[in-house]
């Protein structure tokens, strides 16, 4: 039997806060066994900036601007499973704390009349900056999602759990300690 | 074989007395269904839906069918958490359950379901609804965000004689709690830290102020064992 | 308000409120006759009325509150003098009420939903008024106007922009037309009032309850229980001291294209109270209520009229025709808009002053009803047949119909048809006997028959017979011809249910909401083959768990519509994999406004 072909994993984070991410640096030693059985392909790991073919994305954070709608496309197009990790992907998290007010009352508080601003302070417009969407919205309101993988951020072990169960073939599953919306 | 008094539960023989619900009977015998509304204090609200079980193949709410003797009852299959978990994802996306943020993390009847039943998202899209927080009485916050519409709290405050809490209005965008004041606000009525209802809530909404740390995160009931455990151990959040 | 009460001239807000308190003697389980007489003199319900009705009937302050938040005729907030409500069942809206609507906002200068900012008026939709054969109607202040134009609604709104009082407004608006189209052996003979009662005294109670047995007449509401057993389930209840039996007669005829009890009502209340009496005498009641859809306010005079009248030929209170101890009395109770309340129990809520949430069951209201007594609750309809049964016999009953389902049936028939209105037929008759009679102008598409609650047919199924042997019903069919869209049928009867919902247990609350989205997410074209599959696993969930009738059946008509027009659902569809519920671009419109950009970057494509 040949050896099995190591899958293609990307990862990105939308309107997150990299927590996931660290989360993920916190499986340790397992780190090892990991890239023993995946390739990395877009990710902030290998810094590539373009996501390719791949087996698996992981997706952290939820869709408050147009690039994170651009990321989230170019990951369901590119990935055969997806995965949206931890409350903010699943739920929009503390981004979507905002989803109650007005997009017009949040950025004129924010760039025109709060104290503090330079006179003469202005919503920033230039084309560079990805614009913001009246809502935050989880990813599954966007792109089909095949798997969720809660916390906040979920713990190295359920990552660890989640991926060798996926990368095995199982339908992943978290027990009691492992599965956590917080 | 079920005898005169006991019924089968997923194929375990589970004594009664006459009156008791299958719920009750269950929770006494130290057996799990899943609930959210049902508190074995109070009467059975039959609500939530989620302690839904298959009584000789038909569907009905454990907390409010009696107990009769040689029924068959289905409760952990396959088929009954799928829609347990079904109806799990509608009230976390009807109400706002940001769990990272709420200082009930740990000791919420809703979340500690959702993992015992193994919900992983909310699958439906949200509906980030607009409640208020009333944070106008001296010793507890009031945050209807999180309100799964489980009248526990009308009830014990009717043990109270307050009334404090009643439930009104139609509708998911209309139903909720009604506070018995002319203002609507909690200051004004004449709840108190020692009333029942203030430590009836399953979920984040009515919240004592300044002991919600006490315990840290991770040392929490529902840390400590799955609700499945915690809750037949006659000890109820 | 051009509503006031000529009694209630001079008085201030808190006289007012106490005079309402004590004519329905400070009693709490009055409090929706008390909620409602208060608005009809105040406008609308403010904190400070809600308290002071509290105080009144001696409740806390938040339960007086929750029943006024659950009833849709009930306002905590200021509705303005002129409040319109416009019909929003399918068939108004075929028959154009969505324009008419627009037509008299755009007239106002204001939005739907929205009070004017001069606290005048208030335009909306409300649930099916039950005028679906003369339609697009509305309720003007919760007095039903019917056969709306573009030219009435011109000049309703120069009316209304003048303050004319609703008094001095064209009657002819105001006139509901029975059209009865076809009577048969319920309606088409006259009935002299006390005839049937006589006969039943006569008989006597064991004799008369044998007779409605042997006339095997079944519950007209659809659900066909055999009101015998029911009636005899109730006489057979245990009493507790100072306790009584109680015969309600639901006239809450809240399911979209019924309209039957209406002209029942309007032309036959007679052999309405009287069957109500029949009931009393054959279970032992001595206390009845009516209750009354608010949206058939209009016909409170006449019937509280019909009720005098009775009481002065002694048909009606103590020693009924001259028969020691046989004493029984009606009162009328208004409903405030909440189609739930047809369901039996959550009518006993309503008639006890609260909101209108089905009970668990067991116990059933025939053991413990309105106010823990033993209860019948039946149709206008059953009642007016067990008045025939009286007066003509089992037998006379029984020759009509099949022998699932003796007796005749009234059908409301609305939609495509020449001639709508209400049809007298024999139980057992085929759909396509009664569009025949009805005149089908254009070939038919679909039958909705007893309304969102029942059943879907197709063109193809004309032949199936209303009875309970085949097509059980509360006898309404809504007809939809080649040119309709089912979709849009389905559409309007998702939002009808979510709009309904009590809001009670979890599947029915938040699922005819995600049913509702789902049906405004296909109806925007932005569906997929995924949420077909979604709407149908929805279906089966509230079927399976929801707390009542109402909840069990909410998916059905898209369901069925989903089976039997699936193409009006797939030809809407975007594409057959997954879809976002909304549109990402107009998502950034606001943040393009703010910052004046329209550059390529500021826009997102559908992908």
């Amino acid at each position: 039997m040949s050896e099995p072909r190591k899958l293609r994993v990307a990862t990105t984070s939308l309107a997150g806060c990299f927590g996931c991410h660290m989360s993920l640096l916190d499986i340790d030693e397992r780190l090892f066994t990991l890239i023993e059985l995946v390739d990395f392909d877009r990710t902030p790991l290998t810094d590539i900036k373009r996501c390719g073919p791949c087996d698996l994305g992981l997706i952290e954070g939820g869709v408050c601007n147009a690039e994170n709608v651009h990321v989230l496309r170019e990951f369901r197009r590119q990935c055969k499973t997806l995965v949206a990790v931890g409350a903010c992907a699943i739920n929009g998290g503390l981004p979507a704390q905002r989803n109650h007010l007005d997009l017009r009352d949040i950025l004129e508080a924010v760039y025109e009349t709060e104290g503090g601003l330079a006179r003469g302070a202005h919503i920033p417009n230039d084309p560079e900056l990805p614009l913001p969407l009246d809502r935050v919205h989880p990813i599954h309101e966007v792109v089909k999602v095949d798997y969720f993988l809660p916390g906040c951020p979920p713990s190295g072990d359920a990552i660890w759990k989640f991926l060798t169960d996926l990368i095995a073939g199982r339908t992943p599953t978290l027990g009691h300690g492992l599965l956590h919306y917080d | 074989m079920a005898n005169d008094d006991t019924f089968l539960l997923d194929g375990v023989a589970v004594p009664f007395n006459t009156g008791q619900t299958i719920l009750q009977a269950a929770h006494a015998a130290g057996r799990y269904i899943p609930h959210l509304c049902w508190h074995p204090d109070y009467k059975p609200h039959g609500s939530c839906k989620l302690c839904t079980v298959k009584i000789d193949g038909r569907l009905a709410s454990a907390c409010t069918t009696p107990a009769t003797p040689g029924l068959r009852v289905e409760n952990r299959t396959p088929e009954l958490d799928e829609q347990r978990r079904t109806l799990l994802q509608m009230l976390f996306v009807e109400g706002n359950h940001f769990c990272p943020s709420c200082e009930k993390s740990g000791q919420c009847l809703l979340q500690a379901t959702a993992y015992e039943l193994g919900m992983m998202g909310p699958h439906f899209d949200h509906f980030y609804p607009n409640r208020p927080v009333d944070a106008s009485h001296p010793d507890v916050l009031l945050d209807f965000n999180r309100c799964i519409l489980c009248s526990l709290c009308e009830q014990a405050s009717a043990r109270d004689g307050k009334f404090v809490f009643v439930m009104g209005g139609r509708g998911m965008r209309g139903r909720k709690v009604i506070i018995n004041s002319a203002t609507g606000r909690l200051a004004d009525t004449d709840f108190s830290l020692t009333d029942h209802a203030a430590s009836i809530c399953p979920v984040g909404v009515i919240l004592k102020k300044r002991v919600g740390f006490i315990v840290p995160y991770g040392q929490r009931k529902y840390d400590r064992a799955p609700v499945s455990v915690a809750d037949t151990q006659g000890d109820e959040p | 308000m051009p509503q006031n009460w000529i009694m209630l001239a001079g008085m201030d807000q808190l006289e007012a409120i106490d005079w309402v308190l004590s004519r329905h003697r400070h009693d709490g389980t009055r409090l929706m006759q008390i909620l409602r007489e208060t608005q009809e003199a105040l406008g609308w319900l403010a904190p400070e009325t809600i308290t002071r009705i509290a105080q009144g009937v001696g409740w806390p302050r938040a339960r007086v509150e929750a029943t006024a938040a659950f009833y849709s005729f009930f306002h905590l907030r200021p509705r303005g003098e002129y409040c319109l409500l416009w019909s929003d069942n399918i068939i108004d809206r075929m028959a154009g009420s969505r324009a008419l609507m627009q037509r008299l906002c755009e007239a106002l200068w204001l939005e739907p939903g929205r009070l004017s900012e001069d606290g005048l008026v208030f335009v909306h939709t409300t649930s099916d008024i039950g005028m679906g054969d003369q339609g697009p109607a509305l309720l003007v202040n919760y007095r039903a106007a019917t056969r709306m134009t573009a030219e009435r609604v011109d000049a309703m709104a120069e009316l209304i922009r003048n303050r004319v009082p609703l008094a001095d407004w064209p009657q002819e608006w105001f006139q509901v037309e029975d059209n009865l189209r076809r009577a048969g052996p319920l309606l088409g003979e006259a009935f002299t009032p006390g005839a049937a009662l006589a006969a039943a005294l006569s008989r006597g109670p064991d004799a008369q309850l044998a007779e409605i047995a042997a006339s095997n007449l079944r519950g007209r509401g659809g659900a066909g229980f055999p009101t015998a057993r029911k009636w005899q389930a109730c006489r057979d209840a245990p009493l507790a001291t100072d306790q009584t039996r109680i015969v309600v007669c639901n006239a809450d005829e809240g399911e979209p294209g019924t309209f039957k009890d209406r002209v029942l009502l309007n032309s036959h209340a007679d052999l309405v109270f009287e069957g109500m009496t029949i009931a009393a005498l054959t279970v032992g009641a001595r206390q009845g209520f009516l209750y009354l859809r608010g949206e058939y306010r209009y016909l409170l005079d006449t019937l509280e009229a019909v009720l005098q009248r009775r009481r002065d030929q002694g048909l009606l209170g103590r020693g009924i025709l001259g028969t020691p101890g046989f004493d029984f009395d009606i009162e009328i109770h208004l409903g405030a808009g909440a189609y739930v309340c047809g369901e039996e129990s959550a009518l006993i809520e309503s008639l006890e002053g609260k909101p209108g949430r089905p009970r668990l069951r067991p116990p059933f209201p025939v053991t413990h009803g309105y106010l823990g007594q033993p209860t019948v609750v039946n149709n206008v309809e059953t009642f007016a047949c067990a008045a025939r049964i009286a007066e003509k016999g089992a037998a006379w009953f029984a020759a009509t119909g099949t022998p699932q389902s003796t007796g005749s049936k009234l059908v409301s028939v609305s939609g495509d048809v020449a001639r709508p209105g209400v049809y007298e037929f024999p139980c057992g008759i085929t759909v396509a006997e009664v569009l025949d009679a009805a005149g089908v102008r254009n070939c038919v598409q679909g039958v909705q028959v007893s309304g969102p609650s029942g059943t879907t047919l197709t063109g193809e199924e004309l032949g199936r017979r209303l009875c309970f042997e085949d097509v059980p019903s509360a006898g309404a069919l809504m007809v939809f011809d080649c040119t309709r869209d089912m979709f849009e049928a389905a559409h309007n009867f998702a939002h009808f249910f979510a709009h309904e919902s009590c809001g009670f247990c979890t599947p029915c609350r938040v699922g005819t909401q995600v049913i509702a989205r789902l049906m405004d997410k296909i109806a925007a074209g932005r569906g997929s083959q995924y949420d077909l599959q979604e709407l149908s696993r929805l279906h089966q969930l509230l079927q399976g768990t929801a707390h009542c009738g109402l909840g069990h059946i909410a998916g059905n008509p898209v369901f069925a519509t989903l089976t039997k027009f699936r193409p009006a659902y797939e030809r809407r569809l975007k594409s057959l994999e997954f879809e976002p519920a909304f549109d990402l671009d107009a998502e950034l419109s606001q943040a393009r406004q703010m910052t004046g950009r329209d550059d390529a970057g500021a826009h997102l494509a559908e992908t």
